[in-house]
């Protein structure tokens, strides 16, 4: 057998590639610390300054503590509700037998393969007649059910194994302690899984924090952000720390557990 | 006698059966208890919406609120809209050259899959930070990057003596500007799927095919490719959903809101969800956005059957 070959061409492609993924971060942090004038000097400086200034500006030109605190209780609510929701009807959907449950379960994987523009308007109906627009409960209700969610933990619990239910029903346990018990505990990488989805998506998403709330104080941090961006569109080092600010607790929350983000994500893969 | 076995016998199965009934009946009731709060609210939230999306289809809405039924108008009306036709056309070109992003993945994704290479776990991250990144500050990054006058790739073009253009402000790069953001934001995800598409890929067939002295240049094509092809399908079906549905990144980067009207290459990034939320919240004419999102669902439907038809021609399944 041949030693195998330093695979200097190999990581030679990788770190270019690597290098093209990490320059639009690091020329993000560089620009963040830096004045307007020397952001804005031809040719630009490649070095930071010592501007941290700017993200405290952040919190001048937007209800940043605010958003901040906004998007940390949805994605919480959202991620909370979702695991214990979603697990609930997955477990019915996998092991209990009741009428209907294959029509009901095709119901649900129905509104998987529907785009959410459908249900934009008649969302935003709903909310504007309970007087909800402009609450944290509008952004927070409608992502508590989740058909995808559903689907994901089915598919997890089905590869569970039966032995120790069997023996919780023979020593008297019934479906909920079933369910709370011995589901629950053996599912956990499931539930992280989705609890990491459910995060990400809740924190980033846009579309919907614009259309159910415009007052400042009431938005999360991408719609904050997107509205800062038609207003002062060029203090481009402000927007560079707010962007950062307001993206780096879910990439730090991604580094601490990747491997449950990579499973999950990879998992998500079913969507389609 | 005879009375006491009948009595025996029944007292054996009746109240047996009837228990069992009595469990049955209890196992569907915990099943639609378990069921019910997440049954009801997507009914309420997301099955019944969408049926009263089509009916606002076929709607028109006044000024003050409240619709009347207009039937086909709406679509008649689409189908004439020009601006509806450039939103169409970006859509598509954008979600066509997109698709230039599974043969770049799935490189990477072989790069990554040579046994014993080392710092895996370093290059994964580092492509799945992109992935993890909320896109509305992708976006905001980009557009300083592709600034006209003090962008970073504008200045690294000045340095081998090339004028760059004003990226996304000028028509004839803007959308292309925009694929580049996409393929680099999903590089890491579809990656990610091949990589554990790879990893199912049996090991005997490379060394069976080394034995024969195939490089793995030719081990690449030959065995890598085919045996992912069913992988590839399912990344372009998701690809193309999440593509046909953009809408974060040419908010930001056109210039969100009002902004982008401003913008001379808002005609060439306005995509078919932008004119859906312009229709259905800024110019609260919700009829035709309902119109609009129809329209998408039919595309979504038609792009995804089509693949399904297409992929006997070049998925293999092993």
């Amino acid at each position: 057998m041949r030693r195998p070959r330093p695979r200097v061409g190999v990581h030679a492609v990788l770190i270019a590639a690597s290098l093209a993924m990490v320059t639009p971060f690091a020329w993000q942090f560089i620009t963040s610390l830096k004045t307007l004038s020397s952001a804005t000097a031809v040719p630009p400086s490649l070095l930071p300054e010592g501007r941290w200034e700017n993200y405290g500006r952040i919190f001048e030109l937007l209800p940043f503590a605010d958003q901040f605190l906004n998007t940390v209780l949805v994605a919480a609510a959202r991620t909370a509700g979702q695991v214990l929701l979603c697990s609930m009807a997955a477990y019915a959907f996998a092991r209990l037998r009741f009428p209907g449950r294959n029509l009901i379960f095709g119901l649900f994987l129905s509104v998987l393969m529907v785009p959410p523009q459908l249900f934009i308007i008649p969302q935003y109906q709903i909310m504007s007649s309970l007087g909800w627009l402009n609450t944290l409960q509008a952004l927070i209700v409608p992502g508590l059910f989740s058909a995808f969610g559903v689907f994901l933990l089915r598919q997890f619990f089905l590869g569970l194994p039966r032995e120790l239910e069997e023996a919780a029903r023979l020593d008297g346990a019934g479906p909920l302690r079933i369910y709370w018990s011995v589901m629950l505990p053996l599912a956990r990488p499931g539930l992280v899984a989705l609890a990491v989805l459910v995060l990400l998506w809740s924190w980033n998403d846009l579309f919907w924090p614009l259309v159910a709330n415009t007052d400042p104080e009431r938005l999360t941090l991408a719609a904050g952000l997107a509205s800062l961006q038609g207003q002062f569109q060029t203090d481009y080092p402000v927007l560079m720390a707010g962007s950062l600010l307001a993206s780096l607790p879910v990439i730090a929350v991604f580094v601490l557990l990747q491997r449950q983000f990579i499973q999950g994500i990879a998992h998500s893969g079913i969507k389609g | 006698m005879t009375i006491t076995t009948t009595r025996a016998g029944a007292a054996h199965t009746a109240p047996a059966r009837r228990a069992a009934r009595r469990g049955r009946v209890a196992e569907a009731l915990w099943g639609f208890a378990f069921i019910a709060p997440t049954g009801l609210g997507l009914a309420v939230f997301y099955l019944w919406p969408v049926l009263q999306t089509a009916y606002f289809s076929m709607t028109e809405w006044g000024v003050f609120g409240g619709h009347t039924w207009t039937g086909a108008e709406n679509y008649a009306r689409l189908l004439a809209d020009p601006e509806v036709g450039r939103a169409l056309v970006n859509t598509l070109t954008y979600t066509a050259l997109g698709l230039a992003g599974i043969p770049l993945a799935i490189v990477f994704a072989a790069l990554l899959n040579r046994k014993g290479l080392r710092g895996v776990g370093v290059y994964r991250t580092l492509f799945f930070l992109p992935v993890v990144t909320m896109p509305v500050a992708v976006a905001m990054v980009w557009r300083w990057l592709y600034n006209g006058d003090y962008g970073l790739i504008n200045h690294l073009l000045s340095l081998v003596g090339i004028d760059g253009p004003n990226w996304i402000a000028d028509p004839a790069t803007a959308l292309y500007a925009l694929v580049v953001v996409g393929v680099w934001s999903s590089l890491g995800y579809n990656m990610i799927i091949f990589l554990a598409g790879m990893q199912a890929i049996p090991a005997e067939y490379y060394e069976a095919a080394a034995i024969d002295g195939a490089g793995p240049v030719r081990q690449f094509f030959r065995i890598t490719v085919p045996l992912l092809s069913p992988t590839a399908f399912f990344v372009s079906v998701v690809s193309v959903i999440g593509s046909l549905q953009l809408f974060d990144l040419v908010y930001v980067m056109a210039g969100a809101g009002g902004a982008a009207r401003a913008n001379p290459a808002y005609p060439r990034m306005q995509t078919v969800v932008q004119l859906f939320y312009d229709r259905a919240f800024v110019t609260n004419d919700r009829g035709y956005a309902a119109a609009i999102a129809m329209m998408l669902l039919v595309l979504i439907v038609a792009l995804t059957a089509a693949q399904f038809r297409l992929q006997r021609r070049w998925v293999h399944y092993a």
